[in-house]
């Protein structure tokens, strides 16, 4: 072995040091929630991590057999609480296959529009938090201004800002209001009277157009900014086979370089609803990447996300200019008191953090004989294991990080 | 592939280890018996036809009704393990199942066995923590059957029809 001064197993050779188990969480700030991760650490290198989860397990499946599907849409909110909208989505299209209902057009813009800036909304956290995990504040209180800006337009849609319920089975709970009163952050940052009266789709298209110009912005801040690409690039490495065999999907599928997304290749239920819309997978690798970055690396992670942001507002700006031509209504009636069929489903639907699952068995009861929701962050952090085998202790932060998981939607 | 190709392909190969198929519902799956689960799995992975790379989902259903009369409608009382396959290669999907007792030997409280496909898709590894800690299932060969989402000393498997919440936990009140 050469002796390089940079190569930090050199250290070993110079201290003795002991093996040693540390506790990394569940408290920790950049385990994104209450995560432990068992660290079997000889000085600063990492042989082996072992997580440790189910901190807020709560058993939604075993609740979701005492509830109608309508009732449980509450508690998908509570899953990925960064993409309610998302999640919201996934079980009410579960619900509607197993049904085998469809919702009119009107209701499939709605949802297209919301769960697309539910997507820009939950990007902007990951984002903003990855930037934290690796020691850069600003970008997080940047993504927050903006973030919070989406949060006050889902307030005016649907009255809650974090749980929503707003996309139900059978369509959408309200339709876009007519006149807001503008969200005070837009109104602060793009100097307009606090008190301008305008249409939800106007307040959600000036802040698209104030948003697409911060994207640069971010990409100065963090992605093209040397410190970053030095925690980043080339770290965590995961290969296509890795990804695929680990079950990750989302984002981090896609950094591999797998060129996968259900919105057009899911199931035709799903991507019906985003026919006839204009849009790219970003999938790596990139060829703006720096040279550092590997195929699969924390990097690649990131930057499908940046892209994914830039994708979403093209959607929801389509979705936008299809709405007011839309047919039908916003929502069809879904009976609480529905006995489901004695059919089972599985759908999939691409949130933010990958693809989300739910299994609905029926059994002509109002209830389902049995509610399974997969996570994707489950699957995603299964992978953890193997990627910082043998990394150092201040890159576990960066490569968990760049899983972007919820704990939420991890425990259910 | 359709459904019914990939069941002609593993009829072919396994013959009576197939042991049934339900192309009628919404999602159609094929039924495969307890032993042959983890070479059916190993083929589905391999053969370049089927090239099943990623399981999308592993989990259980626990068919059981305290009420008898419920419980005629629901089949006879048993375990169900679904797998959903999906193959990025090829574009297809399967869904796999495997029905077990609900019992080992009818005697309540010996988990019922199933062997393992952790060895053939990684991600499996979790899911049956997940599936032997909710739903009470020893998958035989696995590396590390430890429970996942509840504690290490919880009684108990919450998503069995018959599971009982505790009174308390710890000294705490539970119930």
């Amino acid at each position: 072995m050469s002796l390089h001064l940079e190569d930090p197993r050199v250290i070993e050779f110079d201290v003795r040091t002991d093996e040693m188990l540390v506790n990394m969480g569940p408290q920790h700030p950049s385990t994104h929630g209450v995560l432990r991760l068992l660290l079997r650490t000889d000085g600063e290198v990492v042989s082996q991590v072992i997580p440790h989860l189910g901190y807020l397990h709560r058993c939604a499946e075993k609740i979701g057999e005492n509830l109608s599907l309508p009732q449980w849409i509450p508690y998908t909110d509570r899953m990925d609480y960064l993409a309610g909208m998302n999640m919201n989505l996934g079980l009410s299209l579960a619900a509607e296959k197993l049904m085998g209902v469809e919702v009119p057009a009107k209701a499939q813009v709605l949802r297209v529009m919301i769960a697309e800036l539910g997507r820009v909304a939950s990007h902007l956290v990951g984002m903003g938090a990855y930037g934290l995990d690796l020691g850069t504040f600003s970008p997080f209180l940047y993504a927050f201004r903006e973030r919070e800006i989406i949060l006050d337009l889902f307030e005016e849609l649907c009255g809650a800002r974090l749980t929503y319920s707003y996309i139900v089975p059978g369509g959408v709970t309200h339709d876009l209001p007519a006149k807001i009163t503008i969200p005070p952050g837009l109104a602060q940052l793009t100097g307009e009277k606090p008190t301008l009266q305008l249409s939800w789709i106007d307040a959600c298209l000036r802040f698209l157009n104030w948003l697409e110009k911060r994207i640069p912005e971010y990409h100065t801040l963090l992605t093209e900014n040397q410190i970053f690409i030095k925690r980043t690039a080339g770290l965590g490495i995961m290969d296509r086979e890795t990804a695929i065999d680990f079950g990750c999907t989302g984002p981090v599928l896609r950094g591999s370089g797998v060129d996968h997304d259900l919105r057009r290749d899911g199931e035709p239920i799903y991507t019906r609803m985003y026919q006839g819309y204009q849009f790219d997978i970003p999938v790596a690798p990139f060829a703006v990447a720096p040279p550092e970055a590997v195929l699969g690396d924390n990097w690649c992670r990131f930057y499908v996300r940046m892209m994914e942001v830039v994708q979403a507002i093209r959607l929801v700006r389509q979705a936008i200019e299809k709405y007011p031509t839309a047919e039908g209504t916003h929502r069809i009636p879904f009976k609480q008191a529905t006995k489901l069929p004695r059919k089972e489903v599985y759908l999939e639907t691409e949130c933010p953090r990958g693809q989300m699952g739910f299994y609905l068995v029926g059994a002509d009861a109002n209830n389902p004989f049995r509610a399974r929701a997969k996570s994707s962050s489950f699957c995603n952090l299964s992978v953890t294991e193997k990627l910082c085998e043998g990394c150092l202790i201040a890159d576990i932060p960066a490569i968990v990080g760049s899983l972007d998981i919820v704990m939420g939607e991890i425990d259910r | 592939m359709t459904i019914q190709e990939i069941n002609a392909r593993l009829v072919e190969k396994f013959g009576s280890q197939i042991t049934g198929q339900n192309f009628d519902n919404p999602d159609p799956w094929i039924e495969v018996s307890v032993d042959a689960i983890a070479d059916v799995a190993r083929f589905l992975k391999s053969d370049p036809a089927l090239a099943f790379d990623a399981l999308n989902n592993l989990t259980a259903t626990d068919w059981f009704d305290a009420d008898a009369k419920k419980q005629a409608k629901l089949g006879d009382p048993r375990i169900e393990v679904v797998y959903h396959l999906y193959s990025y290669r090829n574009k297809h999907h399967a869904i796999l199942k495997v029905k077990s007792p609900r019992w080992r030997d009818g005697v309540a409280g010996q988990l019922p066995q199933i062997p393992t496909v952790s060895s053939v898709w990684a991600v499996a590894d979790w899911h049956e923590r997940e599936a032997f800690d909710l739903v009470g299932i020893d998958f035989v060969g696995h590396p590390d059957l430890r429970r996942i989402l509840c504690s290490e000393d919880w009684q108990g498997h919450p998503l069995r029809k018959d599971y009982e919440f505790p009174l308390e936990y710890h000294g705490i009140r539970a119930r």
